[in-house]
């Protein structure tokens, strides 16, 4: 059963993330992004962190790509690129080679590295849905307001300057121009 | 070495998230439109995040799904920040790749 989750998710994954490179409508490659996001989403699930595929789905899958199909339509850059030419000529044989050298590291770190953590942790509470709350949510819980307090309060102002910066970038200058 | 059972174990996932950093990577090299390259780093962000629960789980350890959070966050700052970045480039040239972006001139 694991088993068969994981090989759906994984080809939801890969299916989608290729999409993200070879579709030349911007707006198709938003839409595979979704698909990628889902099945990370599903992934998450299938490891017990089930706050996590939560936020996955609202935040990314919702917002993110909402943000980033509306960005898409105000532009007005919804027309398809030509991936045929290429202005650099050696650009995408590098690129493979890059990402293969890439690929070939990390997944020889992974198979030579296996086995080598042991857990020292002190443990997380699997979902437990049989007395009306989520284990893993409430330990997340105590995790991100007791140890990094600090760090979720850095996160509110961060995204209050991200906010602000935002307006003020994409706002029209009014008298600057002349 | 990997076990060929049919449970998938940790490796499984790390290589899964792996091969997602790798198309992400060779997605922002390739792809010319900025919109398209920022998705290609949401690939990147989301493989880091899988792997990172999947650490999380292997190690035993509540802090690394605590990180993902985090990185969720700084990604829809990033996101943001980004997209107004690009709306106000692009609003005043019809350049749609980011050759064109060549030149510093404004």
């Amino acid at each position: 059963m694991e088993f068969f989750v994981f090989v759906c998710a994984a080809l939801m994954i890969l299916l989608g993330a290729v999409g993200v490179i070879v579709r030349k409508h911007p707006v198709h490659a938003a839409l595979s992004l979704v698909l990628t996001l889902f099945g990370v989403a599903v992934l998450f699930v299938a490891q017990d962190a089930h706050f996590l595929a939560a936020v996955q789905v609202i935040v990314y899958a919702g917002a993110i790509v909402v943000l980033f199909l509306f960005v898409i339509m105000l532009l007005g850059v919804d027309r398809v690129e030509n991936l045929r030419t290429e202005p650099l000529s050696a650009q995408r044989p590098l690129a493979i080679i890059t990402c293969l050298g890439l690929l070939a590291v990390l997944v020889a770190a992974i198979v030579n590295g296996n086995g080598v953590l042991n857990e020292r942790g002190e443990g997380i509470n699997l979902p437990d849905l049989q007395n009306g709350s989520d284990a893993n949510t409430v330990q997340l819980a105590e995790s991100i307001f007791s140890r990094y307090v600090v760090a979720f309060e850095v996160t509110s102002v961060l995204l209050v300057i991200a906010v602000v910066g935002t307006v003020l970038l994409t706002r029209k200058a009014k008298s600057s121009a002349k | 070495m990997i076990s060929l059972s049919l449970t998938p174990t940790s490796s499984w996932y790390l290589i899964l998230s792996a091969v997602l950093f790798a198309i992400g990577t060779f997605g922002v090299l390739v792809r010319r439109n900025p919109l398209v390259m920022f998705m290609c780093i949401e690939l990147m962000l989301n493989a880091v995040n899988l792997s990172f629960v999947t650490l999380a789980r292997e190690l035993n350890d509540i802090n690394g799904q605590t990180i993902v959070f985090f990185v969720m966050v700084v990604a829809a700052a990033e996101v943001v920040v980004g997209l107004g970045i690009i709306v106000s480039i692009m609003r005043n040239r019809s350049a749609m790749t980011v050759d064109d972006l060549a030149e510093l001139k404004g």
